[in-house]
């Protein structure tokens, strides 16, 4: 056990250099941050020295293993644009994000489930083929045509809620949160719901198929056979069995979500992470974009490793096969 | 992103006109601005950023100001005087107070202006002339300049005057230097003398002003507060404009101007700015990626006479600006200083012609070149590269059309891989033509040139144009510049398009504002209905 997690420490810091080697390779390709922080009446000489200052004139080589050598003292810069330290920058902005994503995630978890159970038991019965489809719907409408649809429904049309931003935040400390106040609850409907409508119908479909599948076994049919009533055979036999996958696809989920909940945010100017990414981009403030790419491959080493620990504990046999010869994921 | 951005509507003209009336859920004082993008900082001299001075232009002043016609006005100096060539006295305003009561004097200015010619300000080339200052007495300052130079007061008008003791006392007498990783305090807090003071600010969510009680001025706004909100996404901004939960935006899409037009309560100020969009050739012995082998077709006037003669404007006046630009010969709007009415006639459109002249010039066939463009400065600026390069296409020429981002597409201009691309000018902050005579026609010679990406050069205009920066007289150098602008069009070195249209939504809750052609938003002339 042990021996594992030090392994995945291990590769979880391979992957961030990497990561880092690749994002400053593309940085190459983005252009020129100094056309854009200085003033067009800027001349060469003030363009060429703030080039220098700022180490743009050093090959990419050079450049990575500047921001390697910073950053394992912990300093990841300042925003060329904000102009503030690019991880409290994030910090602010990190709770915003999470929360964005964990209430769709229950969202979607407490109504993708259930959908799912239901389309697999009554398969071919009107309702199920209505629920499939419109999960087909689901996966295929992008996130952003629905937000602006909800948008001119419920902010235009119904005035019910507004078109954007966080409402009013509630501070603990250096987190913040928006369910406490009825604005804030207000301003996260939409987009959660926008966000979530995917992972409802993604989980859905997993949901059903894997149903299908478990409905046909054996022991399924020996419950049955025993007398068990339908519900318990249901939700306690076959739930259960099924949940392995959607564990980790929710896992997964998280992680993608967190990392590119951008265009949800920004549609609705929710003020999070992706915000910060998408703007960043568009200003080429390296320093951000660099920061917000190892934070991102961070998370996704963890939630892998996490959802690993999971299934050690969801299914016994693999704790077994872990023990005897080390358990390598996937 | 761009997709998303530009992003229209459908059918929200018809959602608008079955709305529900509008709950206001405003106070009738409060004045709620859905902004395209945030400020960059609450430190003016931080970044850049045309956009984010003006906005902090609410909360800190210049020495002098544009009032409502654009015209230059004492703010914090009352007057000023020449004392020799390289010398301009300013006499301040007495009694004025920064937001946390400090009396405002000549340290103060004395401050601001070392903060931001300081080497490692990025708003040093807004003040290209200075060269020191001296405090005289506690009311007056010694500003020197370059000799002779003109447009000092231009200048100042975007230098925003700090308060000494609050700098000196918060470590934050140098600009932040982002290179080495130094964060300033004036990042994140604010004390000037203007006429709103900064309550609170969230990057990227909500910056809250309010009036300022204090304010030396006579306030011609009645608003008790403004909350600033950053909406990035056109499509949602509009939507909280029709849904009453925000008052103003300064950035209308063009394709919603006429629903929210035929919207209940909502006005719509649309006009055009001063940033006058053009196209620039490579002027270099040959082309980039051309078929052209080692000649550059763009050094003969007829071939470049030939390209504009194929624009046909009002098409794309019509379809692509819906009719919303004006069209222009002239690379000046007209109320930039230097701007004379015969600048403003175009060569007439006559795709005949373009094809004889091409002719003339040897290139009957046409010939291939590459057209940059970006996609997210200008107005519509995809789609007008796109319909110009069918225009030329229509007389014989190949153009490839090459658009990106604006940050990638300026490394191309800015090392000369481009053969015909595009800019657009608007002679910030200085409103005087000499902004784009010495940065965008003067030949790449010493601090001049920085935009001349394609190495054009004549020594008639460069000649002009280094006479008007040493002409005192007002007149007399705005007669030079005109003649060089003339010039300039004679050749047809540029080929100039329009000034671009700028457009302004206010809600129910709004009575008036003052829309300038320099599309800033100036809200301490902004009027609530109560």
């Amino acid at each position: 056990m042990i021996s594992m997690v030090l392994r995945r420490i291990g590769n979880a810091v391979a992957v961030m250099v990497a990561v880092a080697f690749v994002a400053f390779m593309i940085f190459q390709f983005l252009g020129d941050p100094v056309q854009l922080m200085l003033n067009e009446q800027a001349s060469q000489a003030e363009r060429d020295a703030l080039r220098i200052r700022l180490g743009l004139d050093q090959n990419f080589v050079m450049q990575f293993m500047l921001f390697i050598t910073r950053a394992l003292h912990g300093d990841f810069g300042i925003s060329y644009r904000n102009q503030q330290d690019v991880m409290s920058l994030i910090a602010e902005r990190f709770p915003a994000t999470l929360e964005l994503v964990l209430v769709s995630t229950i969202i979607a978890l407490s109504i993708g489930i259930p959908l799912g159970v239901y389309a697999a038991i009554r398969k071919g019965s009107p309702i199920a083929r209505l629920l499939t489809m419109f999960s087909m719907i689901g996966v295929s409408i992008p996130s952003f045509v629905i937000g602006i649809l909800l948008i001119l429904i419920f902010a235009v049309q119904l005035n019910w809620l507004p078109a954007f931003g966080r409402g009013d935040v509630v501070h603990f400390g250096s987190w913040t949160t928006g369910l406490l106040t009825p604005s804030g609850r207000s301003a996260l409907v939409m987009p959660a719901l926008s966000l979530a409508l995917f992972q409802i119908s993604f989980i859905m479909r997993l949901v059903t198929a894997e149903m299908l599948e478990v409905l046909r076994t054996d022991y399924v049919k020996f419950a049955r056979a025993r007398g068990l009533p339908n519900r318990l055979v249901h939700f306690r036999h076959a739930l259960r069995n099924c949940l392995m996958p959607v564990v980790t696809m929710t896992g997964m989920m998280i992680g993608d979500l967190i990392a590119f909940a951008l265009v949800t945010e920004t549609v609705f100017q929710w003020p999070g992470m992706g915000q910060l990414f998408v703007q960043a981009v568009m200003f080429i403030d390296m320093p951000v974009m660099a920061a917000y790419l190892m934070i991102v491959s961070a998370m996704f080493v963890t939630i892998n490793t996490i959802v690993d620990l999971i299934y050690l504990w969801v299914d016994p046999r693999l704790r077994q096969a872990g023990a005897a010869r080390g358990y390598h994921a996937h | 992103m761009n997709s998303l951005t530009k992003l229209s509507l459908p059918g929200l003209g018809i959602m608008a006109a079955l709305m529900l009336p509008l709950a206001a859920s405003a106070t009738a004082d409060e004045l709620r601005w859905g902004a395209s993008r945030d400020i960059d900082s609450l430190d003016p001299y931080s970044y850049g950023s045309t956009f984010t001075i003006s906005t902090l232009n609410h909360v800190y002043e210049g020495l002098v100001r544009y009032d409502d016609q654009l015209k230059i006005e004492p703010a914090l100096a009352t007057s000023w005087d020449d004392i020799s060539p390289g010398v301009r006295r300013f006499h301040l305003r007495q009694g004025v107070k920064f937001h946390d009561g400090a009396p405002f004097t000549a340290d103060d200015v004395i401050a601001s202006l070392t903060r931001v010619s300081d080497p490692k300000s990025p708003l040093r080339g807004n003040l290209p002339a200075y060269q020191g200052a001296e405090k005289i007495d506690d009311y007056t300052v010694d500003i020197k300049v370059t000799e002779n130079y003109p447009l000092i007061l231009n200048d100042l008008t975007n230098i925003l005057i700090f308060d000494k003791e609050w700098l000196v006392a918060n470590n934050a007498t140098a600009p932040t230097d982002v290179g080495a990783g130094i964060e300033g305090y004036a990042t994140t807090h604010a004390n000037g003398t203007g006429p709103f003071k900064v309550v609170s600010r969230k990057p990227d969510a909500e910056t809250v002003f309010e009036a300022n009680k204090e304010w030396w001025d006579k306030p011609r706004h009645n608003i008790d507060r403004i909350v600033f909100t950053p909406i990035s996404s056109p499509a949602t901004a509009v939507a909280a404009l029709l849904s009453g939960q925000i008052d103003y935006m300064e950035r209308a899409p063009l394709q919603d101007i006429p629903r929210l037009k035929q919207s209940p309560g909502i006005q719509v100020l649309a006009g055009n700015e001063l940033r006058t969009v053009f196209f620039l050739f490579n002027r270099a012995d040959k082309l980039v990626a051309s078929d052209t082998g080692d000649k550059n077709p763009f050094n003969d006037a007829k071939v470049r006479e030939a390209l504009y003669r194929a624009i046909d404007i009002d098409l794309l006046q019509k379809k692509v600006m819906r009719g919303l630009s004006r069209n222009t010969g002239s690379m000046v709007a007209p109320a930039i200083p230097g701007y004379v009415p015969e600048l403003d006639e175009r060569i007439g459109h006559d795709p005949e012609k373009a094809k004889a002249l091409l002719a003339e010039a040897g290139y009957k066939e046409g010939f291939s070149f590459t057209f940059v463009c970006d996609n997210n400065v200008y107005v519509n600026e995809e789609e007008i590269c796109q319909a110009v390069s069918s225009m030329w296409s229509r007389i014989g020429l190949k153009p490839n059309l090459d658009t990106a981002p604006t940050s990638i597409q300026t490394v191309k201009f800015e090392s000369g891989k481009f053969d015909v691309g595009i800019l657009g000018w608007a002679n910030e902050p200085m409103i005087d033509s000499y902004s784009i005579l010495v940065q965008v026609a003067h030949s790449k010679t010493g601090t001049s040139g920085v935009f001349n990406w394609g190495g054009w050069k004549d020594a008639e205009v460069d000649q002009l144009i280094d006479s008007a920066s040493k002409e005192l007289d007002r007149e007399k150098r705005l007669a030079l510049q005109s003649k060089a602008l003339m010039k300039l069009k004679q050749n047809v070195d540029f080929l100039p398009l329009h000034q671009q249209p700028m457009a302004w939504a206010l809600g129910p809750n709004v009575k008036s504002v003052v829309q300038l052609s320099d599309n800033k938003s100036r809200h301490w002339l902004t009027v609530l209905n109560k």
